[in-house]
């Protein structure tokens, strides 16, 4: 798949706002963390982080910061 | 009583909403948590930024923390309980510094809104390795943008996927926000994709 195509025609399916994105990213982040179906808790979401560079970047920092976090609290 | 950062939603929730000292010690836990997110974040991205220095980058993190802390003293009604309060909070502090940060990276630059070089683009019409298919949908791709976008749609299109424009960076060169210009990111994808289709172009191979 071509990189730049894809960033021009985004995620294929359903997604999510910036404003819900924000609103589930902890939810999400903790269902990914505990091995659960995240997407199937937050359909769209997914799609979104495909989509939206800035909130897949915040989903990153988050998921990464509460694995921390759960670890060495 | 202590309100440590492991502590019980309720016993955060009850203490925020308290008064007097409890509540201070409370808020000011809370603020210890949203600086060490808001660090966390800095931490990841200071390599984007190798002019600024450690103090700045940490006056970056006590005012991303600060703004952070309003906000969730703000929004504290909204909290659900299906995660963590510290999940929750940290959320605010990383936007909070990640906006900053971004912005910080763009400062003093100018946002290209104009697709400068196609050519630059890996597998561009141009490129050699590019197959026919692959430049016949770049070739589409560009009648789509040229004839289907409005001029705001192709901006904000070209900018943030073409570019790489931070989207915070853009919101706040045309005086909007992040939520209007992804919808509007998400209506020119939308359009360039039934472009795509009426040509009977095979979208889904190539975008996953």
């Amino acid at each position: 798949m071509n990189e730049a195509i894809s960033a021009l025609l985004g995620p294929a399916g359903p997604e999510l706002t910036c404003e819900r994105c924000f609103d589930e990213v902890d939810r999400y982040v903790e269902q990914e963390q505990a091995g659960r179906d995240a997407e199937a808790a937050v359909p769209g979401m997914g799609a979104h982080l495909e989509g939206c560079p800035a909130c897949r970047e915040e989903h990153d920092s988050l998921r990464a910061l509460a694995g921390e976090s759960f670890t060495n609290p | 009583m202590a309100t440590s950062t492991v502590a019980p939603v309720e016993e955060w929730i009850d203490a925020l909403r308290d008064e007097g000292p409890r509540r201070e010690a409370a808020i000011s836990r809370l603020h210890d948590l949203l600086l060490r997110a808001a660090r966390f974040e800095v931490n990841r991205r200071k390599a984007t930024l190798p002019h600024l220095r450690g103090g700045s980058l940490d006056d970056l993190a006590v005012q991303s923390a600060d703004d952070a802390l309003v906000a969730v003293l703000a929004k504290l009604d909204d909290f659900r309980g299906d995660s963590r309060f510290t999940t929750w909070a940290y959320k605010f502090a990383l936007l909070e510094a990640a906006v900053r940060l971004r912005r910080l990276s763009w400062q003093g630059r100018e946002v290209p809104l104009e697709p400068a070089a196609w050519e630059r683009l890996g597998g561009g019409p141009s490129s050699p390795e590019a197959g026919a298919e692959t430049q016949e949908l770049f070739a589409a791709l560009r009648r789509g943008i040229d004839t289907e976008l409005t001029a705001h749609q192709r901006e904000v299109l070209v900018a943030i996927a073409l570019n790489d424009v931070p989207i915070d960076v853009l919101a706040e060169r045309l005086d909007s926000t992040r939520g209007a210009l992804y919808k509007t990111l998400h209506d020119a994808r939308q359009k360039l994709r039934r472009h795509l289709a009426d040509q009977g172009l095979a979208i889904e191979e190539v975008s996953g």
